[in-house]
């Protein structure tokens, strides 16, 4: 090993080398965790597989195949993963499926991560009597189950997608708030928002250019971890009958729908549980592996 | 500590305020009457049943005779079950919904505290890496998942345990649901016991037991669980909550007669009274739940009583 490589380690590299920056010391970090790159490789796949995959599948989500219901899963037959008691191809439904996972999961964490950002900001730069009034709101909101919430508002609003992105971001975004806050706290003592002020630069101008840049790493690292987190309840929300409706699918539906014929069509059960576990843990291993990338304290 | 409590007990009283007036007015938004059925009803029988519900008032009315119904522990009347109050069957469910829980919480604590002073003292060996991977497992499987997986291993193939049904409450009944039910808390228990117990053993006050002599095990159970055991305390109050929830999809799929069920049913059904009358009901139980884990917190660490 050369001295050059030596480094490369951001751990015994001095901290006045030139071009180093928190973020490519965290993203070395994180390459080095083998979990963490694992979940990122299974994500991409399944990414892939969910939005290009439906384009080289023979078979759509909702058209049914009268030469074959309740198909085990086979390759000569077309059908990989089998067909359901309608005919449709498993595959494509999975995929489907899938897609409307993944794509709750990005909607839901960006309005929980716009809502928790601006909020936790405000609060913590204005500080004073608005920063207790705004951090009760959010202890009050802490002690309900908001799970109850979003089965009211499917009751209510009828099972529509998008009202389930919105409503599963809307909740999500109180520990973020509490985050940010806390972070803004600290950085509002520091000396180069006191220069900024000094500047003459108004406070709007203050929280979008130097607060809110300072918040990436925690906020990247907090918002990955609430990503399985919004998987997992819109899978939830769908095994209890309050999601996606037909013919749209997602893995909570496929799952709940497979879990009443498992015994007789285990396929129906296997495949979409096997892609919701992947996910999750994938989502997981690239959460825990972007704390500790980008939190050097908890490491040793 | 009873000026604490007493003051604890006042922050409660907003948040269950906010939390039913929230409900009630979510749930009177709702486009459509809870009587709009698949064949419409004639314009007299309709106006009948509104003025019978107390539905022809003023919004404000039917708000604040509501929010009296529930000072007096009256929920309502159930739209779909003329016969039953919203109460008297919350009342019929809760005993369910109340011994799963528990048992639950019991023995998610247990083994979750467990699991964590093993995954602790055995830092980075084998004992602590199965057990990680095991907590892995219960973090990522969903109980919507595990649930099945269970029925179809223990129920049927091995024919251990029944697949579901209350069964009188026989214990044979009661393995897999409360199992699925604390899987996952079991899993993060362990985890904040695990982080805090080695953050614990490293302190100087570890380290002067240690040296005057104490074994390892001495010291561990008469100095280092104790503050390890903070966060495990203060996630208690959600677990509640959490379980409470969870036990939902635990009724469902196990089929035993909790509230839970009385409240997916209703909520398919749009039954809204009954819904309204169960979202309520549960606030009020977590809250309280809350309320007693923030006790126990400030009676185990004196520097949050302040």
């Amino acid at each position: 090993m050369s001295a050059e490589a030596g480094y490369d380690d951001p751990d015994t590299r001095p901290l006045d080398s030139a071009r180093s920056t928190r973020g490519r010391d965290a993203w070395r970090r994180f390459r080095r965790n083998r979990a963490a790159m694992t979940g990122l490789v299974l994500l991409c796949l399944i990414l892939l597989a969910a939005c290009i995959g439906p384009f080289f599948t023979p078979f759509d989500n909702e058209t049914p195949d009268w030469s074959a219901f309740r198909a085990p899963p086979s390759l000569e037959g077309g059908h990989w993963f089998g067909t359901d008691q309608n005919g449709r191809d498993l595959l494509a439904r999975t995929l489907q499926g899938t897609r409307v996972s993944l794509a709750v999961a990005a909607v839901a964490t960006l309005v929980a991560v716009m809502i928790g950002v601006v909020f936790g900001a405000i609060a913590g730069y204005v500080g004073g009597r608005l920063d207790q009034a705004m951090m009760r709101f959010v202890d009050v909101l802490y002690a309900l189950p908001y799970i109850l919430f979003v089965i009211l508002l499917m009751v209510i609003f009828g099972r529509n997608v998008y009202l389930l992105f919105a409503a599963i971001g809307c909740l999500e975004w109180l520990t973020m708030a509490r985050i940010v806050r806390g972070q803004t706290l600290s950085l509002r003592q520091r000396e180069f928002i006191e220069a900024a002020r000094a500047a003459g630069l108004s406070s709007t101008a203050i929280v979008r250019r130097h607060i809110v840049p300072n918040l990436v790493g925690p906020v990247v690292i907090y918002a990955a971890l609430t990503v399985p987190e919004i998987v997992a309840t819109e899978s939830f929300l769908s095994y209890l009958g309050f999601g996606v409706q037909e013919p749209l699918t997602s893995l909570g539906t496929l799952i709940a729908e497979g879990t009443d014929v498992f015994e007789v069509l285990p396929w129906l059960l296997w495949f979409p549980a096997a892609f919701l576990v992947t996910l999750l843990l994938s989502l997981l291993f690239i959460g825990d592996g972007l704390r500790d990338a980008f939190d050097t304290r908890g490491r040793g | 500590m009873l000026g604490y409590a007493f003051r604890r007990l006042l922050t409660t009283i907003p948040v269950l305020w906010i939390a039913i007036t929230a409900c009630f007015f979510i749930l009177r938004l709702a486009p459509g009457g809870p009587f709009d059925g698949e064949r419409p009803l004639p314009a007299a029988v309709k106006a009948n049943l509104a003025a019978y519900y107390g539905l022809d008032d003023p919004l404000l009315v039917q708000y604040f005779s509501y929010l009296g119904g529930v000072l007096r522990g009256d929920l309502g009347p159930s739209f779909t079950t003329a016969d039953f109050s919203v109460a008297e069957q919350i009342a019929i469910g809760l005993p369910y919904t109340l011994i799963i829980g528990s048992l639950a919480f019991v023995l998610a604590v247990v083994l979750g505290v467990l699991a964590g002073v093993l995954g602790a003292l055995y830092r980075d060996r084998v004992a602590d890496w199965a057990i990680a991977a095991l907590i892995l497992l219960g973090l990522v499987l969903p109980n919507f998942l595990i649930a099945p997986i269970l029925q179809l291993v223990f129920g049927l193939t091995l024919d251990w345990l029944p697949v579901g049904g209350w069964g009188g409450g026989a214990l044979t009944h009661l393995v897999m649901p409360v199992t699925v039910l604390a899987l996952p808390h079991i899993a993060r228990i362990s985890r904040l016991m695990r982080g805090a117990l080695i953050e614990v053993m490293n302190g100087q006050f570890i380290r002067t037991a240690t040296a005057k002599g104490l074994s390892r095990a001495t010291v561990i159970r008469r100095h280092a669980l104790k503050p390890a055991l903070t966060p495990v305390v203060s996630y208690l109050g959600p677990a509640a909550g959490y379980l409470l929830t969870g036990s939902i999809v635990v009724e469902t799929i196990f089929g035993l007669p909790g509230i839970g069920r009385y409240f997916i049913n209703a909520a398919l059904n749009r039954d809204y009274g009954m819904v309204l009358g169960t979202v309520v009901f549960y606030m009020v139980l977590i809250v309280i739940l809350n309320l007693l884990v923030d006790l126990l917190y400030a009676w185990l660490d004196p520097k949050v009583r302040t």
